[in-house]
Formats: structure tokens, C-alpha cells, sequence
């Protein structure tokens, strides 16, 4: 890459008491070029991009944006106005926009003088649009955004910040909330953004999308950068060893032979308001021993689906069966009774309650065990003892059993998940997104948990967006398309594709 | 620039201290008015101090205004850890109070052991019918509950007139609207000799002990709690989420109509359309100031009780405005919720670097 040096971030070191955030990182960002930052959670992302952004003042260390021109200058640091005006731009995970606002407003928002007449807004729209041509970003302005799906708010986001100016635009995981159609048109977008000059700072866990999409890469692990890497000369093993720092051994999947039917589901039919809600007559059985994965564009009936399998819904028509009984109630204490147990798929809102502390959480599914209670009071002893030896077994770290589970991170919270889960040995394990947003030592902690479940002899239903992961983990692989399950005949990873998008079905 | 995040954990001493420096900075703050009132401020306080305890009078005085604080202070406790919002204990303490005396005057004969759990059992029953109706509308049809209970108190305020100059009216009460008194029988037996406090109060603390062990220690208070705190996980978790509010409500209702059968029964002797000053709603204060918890709800409602108490006395011996005691009441409240943000955030400075 020749182009011009953009931003130089020079040695910034950031320590909080004693635990340094980031230790003398320093980063070059070339014009037009896509750089991706890589790192487990905690390895100091966002901590370097707060700095960047004005957010957190650096210990030691300084950072040169260039001007419009393309001379460099210090940034004021500290100053998020400062980083603003030197034309960075970032879209976060969670989106900042006001949801009863248009995206025309919320993409003006900030920019307009409270004392500004409204006819402003046709040169400002006229400049979106521009921008939109440009780029291929598209939205509708008009609409409220809470009217948006996903992928129309995160181009919200984009435009907002081109339409400030942005010449650096930094994206924190833009792909964790995106089916992978939409992913896909991202960075196309990307793509035409970068053309035109801008230069993308890109943040991701998902190693495939950082080795097609970038065009290098840097790796922070503990603070530290310990790689920088061109995309062409990177493949997925020298990245995974750069960011946790020794091979991981992805977890041998021995062949297995199916045993008995542990769930079964005959002409299942949901009557949903949108395609998202709406299985057609679903037929299913999942074997012991056995992975199977749901590969799907999100929104194509996997959540109802789940919502049935978890006992949260009722299909309107058809049989399920597990381990050869018939469910005659869906609701959540009968699908336990039955041996199913699930993963659900926002682990935040349906998997624990953070104000409850992880050993409360640990035992939230079993209240009516009489280990944990006697006449209707709760043994704390051995409340407390089993999320000693369970924090132990499945390595939730955080600050303690006592402590509320919303301390816990996002991994720790999918490991109490987890040995909620699997300390009852259930026959039939749902598993909704699993590893959505992990980091590679967590989801790498999913899978291994899953492995071991199937050589248990359960049942797994592994509904995933990430193919990858399921390509990795299934014997069998099943596409759902328009709330219509087909069976995939082969891992070839291009027909997949193609039934997932409603093609070559047969 | 100012930031604000969560402290990972609120320091013991914080979540004692901050009620206490809270009640001490709206004192201090109350300085203000009663100044411009033209008093003088040590003296006003004083009268205070011994408006609450400066007699045997003054401090049963408080610690029976205080009693159906307890009992309403409880019961927006135990709704609202479900995220039950009952606006509606004054309504709730009528119909306790309603059925007290429909069991109380004379329909029952018995000894007094037997007929007063009777009447508390049925204020009881009232008050929980009264909770129970709205929150059956909310886990059936989503029926905001916050409106529900809220518009049942002046209806129930309503129905009580008309029982009062109907069926509950006293025939030798010459047109009243006021039931027959409670018979001697059914008379909760006073504390101290001469003085008005009455066994409402034992009732009263034996009922936050109680709530307290079921909120912490039984399951029915995890649910309680899980159901409050984030009812889709506890749903997905397999916790009877209607059911669990279904008995929350009861038991804040029930809570409620407690409250109305101790002033029935232990103060006043009869039923007037004046029971209480909004009891109810004053539970509400006193449950936020207590931060939910059934044991702070009992300090909550001394301390309120004193301000009312202690400004009543106030008022009078140095000719200040008795609102004055609800003026200390919404300081303080402000300023515990203030402190209780600041102790579970804590509040940055950002630097803003060399410019």
C-alpha cells in the first residue's frame, strides 16, 4: 500500500490502576485502505478507538490525523469535537440513533444550529444523496428509523457520518447484528467507500469476513499489538494463533453413529405475521449423537422454530415428539421435564437476569429441585456450593458468585449459560446463535461443550447464521429458507449459499 | 465534560449511608422555606425534635402514624420488586377497612382471639380483591396497571360514600356517613396505657420480618424477584410468570387492606370517608425511600412519620404552614433517589486536554 499515511497512532499507552489497557500500541492508516483490528474481548479495542475518539485521554503517546489536504497534524486528544472536526467518523455496535426521529433527521442531528431555517434541508438531502450514489449506501430518509431494519439503521449510521465529512470511519463490529446477505452488501459498500478515498478502520471477531474484506491486518492481544499482517499473506490459522497467542486446536470432531430419534417434528406448522414467525409444515428429527446445524438467513423462521423446540410458543398444527413422547404442552417447565435444554438466542434478555446473582442464575431452571429448596425456601449452601464447583467446571470468570451476573462479560455470561444447561444432561440441546459476538476462546469453549454433549449421546439442533460454524460442527446440515427446512445433500459451502438465498432448492 | 458509569459494586456504606445523609441534606434544605417563612430555624427545629421525642405523647403519637405506613410502604415493596406497579393501596385500605367493619360490628360474636384474626383476615381478603382484579386485567389483556389501581381508588372512594350512607352506615350515627363501631371484642389492644398506639404496630413489624424472609430466602421471593428484575428470562427459565404476579399483587394487597383494618380497628374505632390521608400513596414514598426492602421500610416510615408528626408540632408552636412537612417529605425523597444514583453510578470528569 502506497497511498498516503492518514492517521498515525504513535506508542498511545493507556493504564486504568493497575491493569494497562494498551501498552505503546502504534498504528498507520493509509488513504483508501480497510484495516482491520483484531483481538479477543479485553484485548484493548476499544479502549485504543476511545482514545482515537477523544473519549479516554492516552498516558503516553500522541496521535497525527492528515487534514483534507493531506498534511498530518497532531490531535487534540481528549477532545471528542476535535476528532470529529479531523473528519473520523465511527458507527458503533449499538446504534445511537433516535428511533422516532427520520434518518434524515437523525442523519442531520448534531450538524443543524438550533436557530437554522428548514430549507437547509433540501441542500442538505441533496448532499445525501450524493453520497448515496456514490456509495450504494441506501436508506429511505424519510422513514422513522424506527421503522428500519438493521441493515438500514447501521447505512443510517454510515451516512451520517460521510455526510460530517468523515475521510477515516471506523466500524465496531459491523457485522455481529447482520444477516449475511446484508453483510455482504456492507461491504460492497465498503468497497465503492474506499475508491472514493475513505479509509475504514473495521473491528470483527469473524475471521473469514476480515481475510476477504480487508486489506490488512492488526492484532492486539493483553494490550499489546503482536501482529501486523497484509490480508494476502494471512490464512485463518496464522490469525488465530496471533490473537490467542498458541494454536488453537479446533476441537476434533470424531465420526459418530447415530442413535435413537431424541426429537422429532411432524408437519409443524406456526402461523406467524411475518416470515420471521412463520414455519409451513416443518419436518425434522435429530438422532443422538448427532449435530444438526439450521443455516438461514436470519429471519427465515428460525426463531420460531426455536421458540417452539424452547417450550416459549405452541405450533398451531403439527406433532413433536422427544425421545419418542409426544409434547402435549409447550411451555418451558415441560420442555425441561422432557430433557431438552436450551441456549437461547439473545443470552442478555432470556439468559439470565443481571440483577440475580450468577449463583441465583446458575439455579434459576431447577427451583423446583429439592436440592435447592425445602419446603419452599431455598438452600443457600448448596446454592452456593454448586456455583462454586460449576464456576469451576465451565471457567465462568468474573468477580465472584455473589456478584450480579450483568458483571459478568458476554463470554462468561454463555459459559453460565452453559452449565446451566449442561449440568442436567439433557437429551436434546437447542442451540440458538451459541456463539454470536464471542470471542474465539469462548466460542471455541461452546463448541468443545457441544462436541462433548454428542459424544454424551444428546441430540444437538445448532441454529446458526455462521455457516462456518456449522460446516465445523454438523453432521447434518439443514437450510430454512422462507419457513421451509431443506436437507442439504453435501458441506459444499457454495450450494449452502445458494439455498439459503432460495435458490436450487430441490 | 462529565461521564457517568456504573460502580461495579455499591459499597456497603454507601447504601446505608446515602437514606441518612439524604434525611439530613433535606432537613437542611427545609432551612430554606422556614426561613423565608420568617422562622427561626433553631427554634423550629427544636420544636420538631420534641413534636417526636419529647414526651411519651409525642413519640407513640408518631409510632401510630407511622403504623399504616408500614403496611403501605410494604405493600408498594412487595408489587413493585415484581415491577408491579399498584398505585391503588389507598383503595386497597379502604376495602380492608370495609370489610373490618363488616365483619367487626356485631355480625360476629366471639372472643377477642378468635374475632380479631377474622378481621384481619378479611381486611386482608379485601385489600388482596382489590389488587387481584387489576392485576388479572394485566396478565390477561395487558391492562396498564398503573391506570387500573389508580382509577380504582376513587371509585372504591365512591362505593365507600355509598356504603357509609347505606349499609355500613351507623343507624345511631344521626346521618352520619360513618359505620357502626368495631366491638370491644374486635378492638386491637393498645401498647402503652393512656396513649393511642395500638398492637397495629407488632402487626405491622411482624409483617416486614416476614416479607423480608420470603423476599430474600424462599423461592416465592425468587420468582418474585426474578419475574421483576427481567420477566422473558424468567419466563424462558420455566418460572410461572402470571402466576408469580398474580401473587405478588395479592400479597401487596393484602398488605394494603391490613393497613386500612389497623387504623379501623386499632385507632379509630369506626369507618369514616377520612381513614386515611393518603396513606396509600405516601406508602409509595416511603417503599422508594426504603429502596425496596421490607426492613428499610419500617425506618422509612419512623422517618416520614416523624417529619409529619414533628412538623404538625412545629407548625403549630411557631405558626409556620404544616405543609411544610410535605415539603421535608419531597426533599428527602429527591434526595435519596439522587444519592442512590450516585451511589450505584459514578459520576467522571473527563479531561478535556490542553485546550
Amino acid at each position: 500500500m502506497t497511498n498516503p499515511c492518514v492517521l498515525s497512532l504513535n506508542n498511545l499507552t493507556k493504564r486504568f490502576g493497575s491493569v494497562v489497557a494498551n501498552d505503546a500500541v502504534s498504528i498507520d492508516l493509509h488513504r483508501g485502505e480497510v484495516l482491520s483490528l483484531l483481538g479477543e474481548n479485553g484485548a484493548g479495542k476499544t479502549t485504543l478507538m476511545n482514545m482515537l475518539f477523544g473519549h479516554y485521554v492516552p498516558d503516553s503517546g500522541s496521535i497525527d490525523v492528515a487534514d483534507e489536504f493531506g498534511e498530518m497534524h497532531p490531535l487534540t486528544l481528549g477532545h471528542p469535537q476535535a476528532a470529529l472536526d479531523a473528519g473520523i467518523g465511527m458507527v458503533h455496535q449499538h446504534f445511537t440513533l433516535a428511533e422516532s426521529l427520520t434518518a434524515l433527521d437523525n442523519i442531520l442531528l448534531g450538524s443543524e444550529s438550533l436557530l437554522s431555517w428548514r430549507h437547509n434541508r433540501n441542500a442538505a438531502r441533496r448532499k445525501i444523496n450524493g453520497i448515496m450514489e456514490r456509495t450504494g449506501l441506501a436508506a429511505p430518509l424519510d422513514e422513522p428509523v424506527g421503522k428500519l431494519t438493521v441493515g438500514e439503521r447501521q447505512r443510517v449510521e454510515i451516512l451520517k457520518a460521510l455526510y460530517h465529512d468523515a475521510r477515516i470511519l471506523v466500524l465496531d463490529e459491523p457485522t455481529a447484528v447482520l444477516p449475511p446477505q446484508e453483510a455482504d452488501t456492507l461491504f460492497e459498500n465498503i468497497g465503492a467507500m474506499t475508491t472514493g478515498g475513505l479509509s475504514v478502520i473495521f473491528i470483527s471477531h469473524k475471521l473469514r469476513e476480515v481475510l476477504a474484506f480487508s486489506n490488512r491486518i492488526v492484532v492486539l492481544r493483553h494490550g499489546k499489538k503482536v501482529g501486523e499482517i497484509a490480508t494476502e499473506d494471512a490464512d485463518e490459522r496464522v490469525i488465530a494463533r496471533m490473537m490467542v497467542g498458541a494454536d488453537t486446536p479446533a476441537t476434533p470432531r470424531v465420526s459418530m453413529e447415530p442413535g435413537a430419534k431424541v426429537l422429532e417434528l411432524k408437519s409443524v406448522t406456526v402461523k406467524g405475521d411475518n416470515a420471521r414467525t412463520t414455519l409451513h409444515s416443518v419436518n425434522l428429527s435429530i438422532h443422538a449423537h448427532e449435530i444438526v446445524g439450521i443455516a438461514g438467513v436470519s429471519g427465515n423462521g428460525q426463531s420460531a422454530m426455536a421458540r417452539v423446540i424452547s417450550g416459549l410458543a405452541s405450533p398451531d398444527s403439527g406433532v413433536m415428539l422427544i425421545d419418542g413422547h409426544k409434547i402435549n404442552r409447550f411451555t418451558p417447565p415441560a420442555m425441561q421435564k422432557a430433557g431438552v435444554g436450551r441456549i437461547p438466542e439473545d443470552r442478555h434478555h432470556e439468559g439470565m437476569i443481571g440483577a440475580m446473582s450468577v449463583a441465583e442464575n446458575l439455579v434459576i431452571e431447577r427451583l423446583d429441585d429439592p436440592e435447592i429448596q425445602k419446603l419452599g425456601f431455598l438452600r443457600r449452601k448448596y446454592i452456593r456450593s454448586n456455583a462454586e464447583e460449576l464456576s469451576r467446571t465451565y471457567d465462568i470468570r468474573g468477580p465472584g458468585i455473589d456478584a450480579d451476573a450483568r458483571l459478568l462479560s458476554g463470554g462468561n455470561i454463555q459459559k453460565l449459560i452453559l452449565a446451566r444447561v449442561f449440568e442436567r444432561s439433557p437429551r436434546l440441546i437447542l442451540a440458538n446463535q451459541p456463539t454470536r459476538g464471542l470471542d474465539l476462546g469462548a466460542a471455541n469453549e461452546v463448541a468443545r461443550r457441544l462436541l462433548k454433549a454428542r459424544a454424551r449421546g444428546a441430540g444437538v439442533l445448532l441454529i446458526s447464521e455462521d455457516l462456518d460454524e456449522i460446516l465445523a460442527l454438523c453432521d447434518r446440515v439443514i437450510v430454512i429458507h422462507d419457513g421451509q427446512l431443506f436437507e442439504a445433500h453435501s458441506k459444499d459451502r457454495q450450494a449452502i449459499g445458494l439455498m439459503m438465498a432460495g435458490e436450487n432448492i430441490c | 465534560m462529565l461521564r457517568i458509569e456504573p460502580r461495579e459494586a455499591p459499597s456497603r456504606w454507601w447504601t446505608l449511608g446515602v437514606p441518612v445523609i439524604s434525611a439530613l441534606l433535606a432537613l437542611l434544605l427545609a432551612a430554606i422555606p422556614l426561613a423565608a417563612a420568617g422562622a427561626n430555624i433553631v427554634e423550629a427545629y427544636k420544636q420538631m425534635f420534641n413534636g417526636i421525642f419529647g414526651s411519651v405523647f409525642a413519640f407513640t403519637e408518631m409510632l401510630t402514624r407511622a403504623t399504616p405506613l408500614i403496611f403501605t410502604g410494604l405493600a408498594a415493596t412487595m408489587a413493585f420488586r415484581a415491577k408491579l406497579w399498584n398505585i391503588g393501596a389507598e383503595g386497597q385500605l379502604y376495602l380492608g377497612a370495609m370489610a373490618a367493619v363488616t365483619v367487626g360490628t356485631g355480625l360476629i360474636d366471639a372472643p377477642s382471639f378468635i374475632l380479631i384474626p377474622i378481621i384481619l383476615l378479611a381486611g386482608a381478603a379485601g385489600g388482596a380483591a382489590g389488587m387481584a382484579g387489576p392485576a388479572y386485567l394485566k396478565v390477561r389483556f395487558g391492562a396498564d396497571e398503573v391506570v387500573t389501581t389508580l382509577l380504582l381508588n376513587f371509585i372504591i372512594l365512591i362505593f365507600l360514600q355509598m356504603m357509609l350512607e347505606g349499609p355500613l352506615q351507623d343507624p345511631m350515627g344521626m346521618g352520619w356517613p360513618q359505620s357502626e363501631p368495631i366491638v370491644d371484642n374486635g378492638i386491637l389492644p393498645q401498647l402503652v396505657p393512656r396513649m393511642r398506639l395500638h398492637s397495629g404496630l407488632i402487626i405491622a413489624l411482624v409483617a416486614a420480618a416476614i416479607a423480608h424472609v420470603m423476599l430474600s430466602k424462599s423461592v416465592w421471593g425468587f420468582k418474585l424477584r426474578a419475574v421483576g428484575e427481567n420477566a422473558a428470562a424468567a419466563f424462558h427459565a420455566g418460572i410461572g410468570v402470571r402466576r408469580t404476579l398474580m401473587s405478588a399483587a395479592i400479597v401487596s394487597g393484602a398488605l394494603a387492606g391490613l393497613a386500612g383494618v389497623s387504623e379501623v380497628a386499632g385507632l379509630r374505632g369506626y369507618l369514616t370517608t377520612d381513614l386515611s390521608p393518603g396513606f396509600g400513596y405516601t406508602g409509595i414514598v416511603v417503599a422508594m425511600l426504603a429502596g425496596l426492602s421490607p426492613i428499610g421500610v419500617v425506618i422509612s416510615a419512623v422517618f416520614i412519620a416523624s417529619i409529619f408528626v414533628g412538623a404538625d408540632t412545629m407548625s403549630r408552636a411557631i405558626g409556620v404552614s404544616s405543609y411544610l412537612s410535605d415539603l421535608v417529605v419531597a426533599l428527602s425523597l429527591i434526595c435519596v433517589l439522587i444519592g442512590g444514583f450516585i451511589a450505584k453510578y459514578r459520576i467522571i470528569r473527563t479531561n478535556k486536554g490542553d485546550v
